[in-house]
């Protein structure tokens, strides 16, 4: 990277390195410690703990790699495991990315301001890696890649900077998984992800999280998606995490772009969740859904969505549901919605409440319990289908869905 | 099969039935007729026991088993099942594992929804922008799966092509085992504003429901001519006076 535009990021993160995020509770970064980074690389993530297989396991991600195109594991600050299984598949930390490809310059910082607030800047001043992927011109995964950022050691922070680029008429799916140490009861994950779907190409990023108690997490992530290029953004968090703040940005630059984002998130006690999407959609026939899902069993949870519609011809609809199943909990849903001319075509809607009773007394018709039918409704709720993933990586989320559930219902 | 003594019957407050008497013998098919807002929803949603419509007084004996407290559920269980006119929908849950979760005796749905015309309904959110007659017809198919030997009906036909009444007819006839003649057990009790639903099921008995009470009880196919002719102010006419 040029010095000039190195000297240019630093002095502009310097600068907001006390800038308060606009949503969210605002976290004390002194307070983490710097992470040893003594962890050792993993040629074959069969080889870790059979603790760390587990809590791996549970975000997603298959330590055997089979039916994987790939796979990337941070510990902390140390890149632990990177491997492509497929040829036009790229995947590294981005230390090692930027010094292997000059270009990759253009792409940093470009889809998320690195001023943006004080964890872009943090990031950009204490960076450890995080991931680069990348498929080539026309290459479609078979099967998805994998990543993990894994939060090992008790009281850190973790800064990460990910950079996925699919190439023209490219496909890449990813599954992400994001989790702490069973013994980690505080820390902090920071992520800048900056996506770059080319022309015709389509990404699709399922991110599963499972944080512990006292984990604060402040993901910042952009998207540009050019002509005929689709973006899906996945997103599910169902165990407990102390305070957590997204609200990535898609820029829908190219004509006939589209990006969908749906969320499933529930929030039990002692959890604080403030998540959403912003769709811009600046090219002609572009189309953005955002579909949320939020469950509250004692926790909050607000779930935003912003779509602006700046030309004519785009549509956006965006759904909030929300569900509270006990007596403390808040469920908060912010749909917004902008047109800045007349022709578009935009539209949401937004429920929140406990589950409605002529729903369970249909089901008890049929013979089932209450019980039963609450908890019929509940998975269906959160039923994974509306994601539109691959059959295998559809049942494999399923499956560490149906896993988390045992744990709230 | 089931007996209703005196039942009393109160929505959010306020009496709308005042004491029904009606008997159901086993095998037996009934017919309720009656004008808009003459209580046989809420007759039909008393008997299978949803907590809004609240006995205020009177009893229902299903087997000769006293069911006026038994929850919702536990009378499904029991053997009671119910189409209903305006099913919610439930987003997640599919039109196939609401059948799948009917039935109860391990029964293969792949017959009903065959049988009901239902592939394409089956992965679809149940009752999620359904028409009138796929309503209809998931409901039969719920109700096939869940084999009960007593059924309540409400306004199967209402909003369903000719095509699909027949279909439907079919499917009823099942549930009433009306293919069976002396072995038959299964009765059912079936709301019907135009009587369409006459010309494809058999009808033993039909009643009347007016302004909360079911004063008579008659052939049905009768009855429906009586109404069609005089409208329902046919009680005053009538030759039982009662």
């Amino acid at each position: 990277m040029s010095h000039k535009l190195l000297d240019d990021l630093t002095e502009r993160a310097k600068l907001a390195i006390n800038k308060k995020a606009a949503f969210g509770e605002d976290i004390d970064l002194t307070k983490y410690l710097k992470p040893s980074n003594k962890h050792d690389y993993v040629e074959d993530l069969e080889k870790l703990s059979d603790e760390e297989k587990e809590r791996l396991i549970a975000v997603g991600v298959d330590t055997k790699a089979e039916q994987r195109s790939g796979s990337f594991v941070q510990h902390d600050t140390k890149v632990s495991h990177r491997r492509s299984t497929q040829e036009g598949v790229e995947v590294m930390g981005t230390g090692e990315a930027l010094e292997k490809y000059d270009w990759l310059q253009d792409y940093w910082w470009k889809a998320v301001a690195v001023d943006q607030d004080k964890y872009t800047a943090h990031v950009e001043l204490h960076q450890n890696d995080g991931y680069f992927i990348r498929t080539l011109p026309g290459v479609k995964t078979v099967y998805p890649l994998q990543a993990c950022l894994y939060l090992r050691e008790e009281s850190t922070a973790q800064n990460v900077h990910n950079i996925i680029i699919a190439e023209e008429g490219s496909e890449l799916h990813i599954i992400t998984g994001c989790t702490t140490g069973p013994h980690v009861k505080e820390g902090i994950h920071l992520g800048v992800s900056e996506f770059y779907v080319k022309k015709g190409a389509k990404v699709s990023f399922t991110m599963i999280h499972g944080w512990n108690e006292n984990v604060a997490v402040r993901p910042r992530t952009g998207v540009f998606i050019e002509e005929d290029g689709i973006f899906l953004s996945n997103y599910i968090l169902l165990k407990r995490a102390h305070s957590l703040q997204m609200y990535p940005n898609a820029y829908m630059v190219g004509k006939n772009s589209t990006a969908r984002f749906n969320t499933i998130i529930a929030v039990p006690e002692g959890s604080h969740v403030d998540s959403g999407a912003r769709t811009y959609l600046r090219a002609p026939g572009a189309k953005a859904e955002i579909i949320s899902r939020t469950i509250s069993t004692g926790g909050t949870v607000i779930s935003r969505g912003h779509m602006i519609g700046e030309v004519p011809g785009v549509k956006s609809h965006m759904e909030c549901n929300g569900l509270i199943l006990s007596e403390t909990g808040i469920v908060s849903a912010v749909p917004e919605l902008e047109g800045h001319v007349a022709d578009v075509e935009m539209s949401h809607e937004a429920a929140v409440g406990k589950i409605a009773k002529e729903e369970i007394e249909y089901l008890m018709a049929r013979g089932l319990s209450e019980d039963e039918a609450k908890s019929t409704i509940i998975r269906g709720f959160l039923d994974v289908s509306i994601m539109g993933l691959p059959p295998h990586l559809e049942a494999a989320i399923k499956k560490t869905v149906e896993t988390s559930q045992k744990g709230f219902m | 099969m089931l007996e209703l003594k005196d039942l009393k019957v109160e929505v959010s407050g306020k009496e709308i039935l005042h004491g029904v008497n009606l008997k159901i013998n086993d095998a037996e098919t009934h017919v309720l007729f009656g004008p808009n807002g003459a209580g046989k929803t809420t007759l039909l949603m008393a008997i299978m026991g949803f907590p809004e419509y609240k006995i205020t007084g009177g009893s229902i004996l299903f087997n000769g088993e006293d069911i006026t407290d038994l929850p919702l559920h536990e009378r499904a269980r029991k053997g009671i099942g119910m189409s209903f006119q305006r099913p919610p929908t439930i987003k997640g849950v599919k039109t196939h594992q609401v059948i799948e979760l009917s039935a109860r005796n391990g029964i293969s749905i792949d017959e009903a929804a065959k049988e009901l015309n239902l592939g394409h309904l089956l992965n679809r959110d149940v009752n999620d922008g359904f028409s009138g007659g796929e309503i209809k017809r998931s409901e039969l198919a719920q109700l096939m799966a869940q084999q009960p030997s007593f059924v309540l009906l409400d306004e199967p036909e209402s909003g369903v092509d000719l095509e699909n009444i027949s279909l439907l007819g079919g499917a009823i006839n099942k549930l009433l085992q009306k293919d069976m003649k002396r072995q038959r057990v299964n009765s059912g009790l079936i709301i019907t504003h135009t009587g369409y639903i006459l010309d494809y099921v058999d009808a033993d008995v039909g009643h009347l429901l007016i302004e909360g009470i079911v004063p008579c009880a008659g052939n049905p196919r009768e009855m429906l001519h009586h109404i069609k002719e005089n409208g329902y102010e046919v009680c005053a006419i009538c030759p039982t006076n009662c």
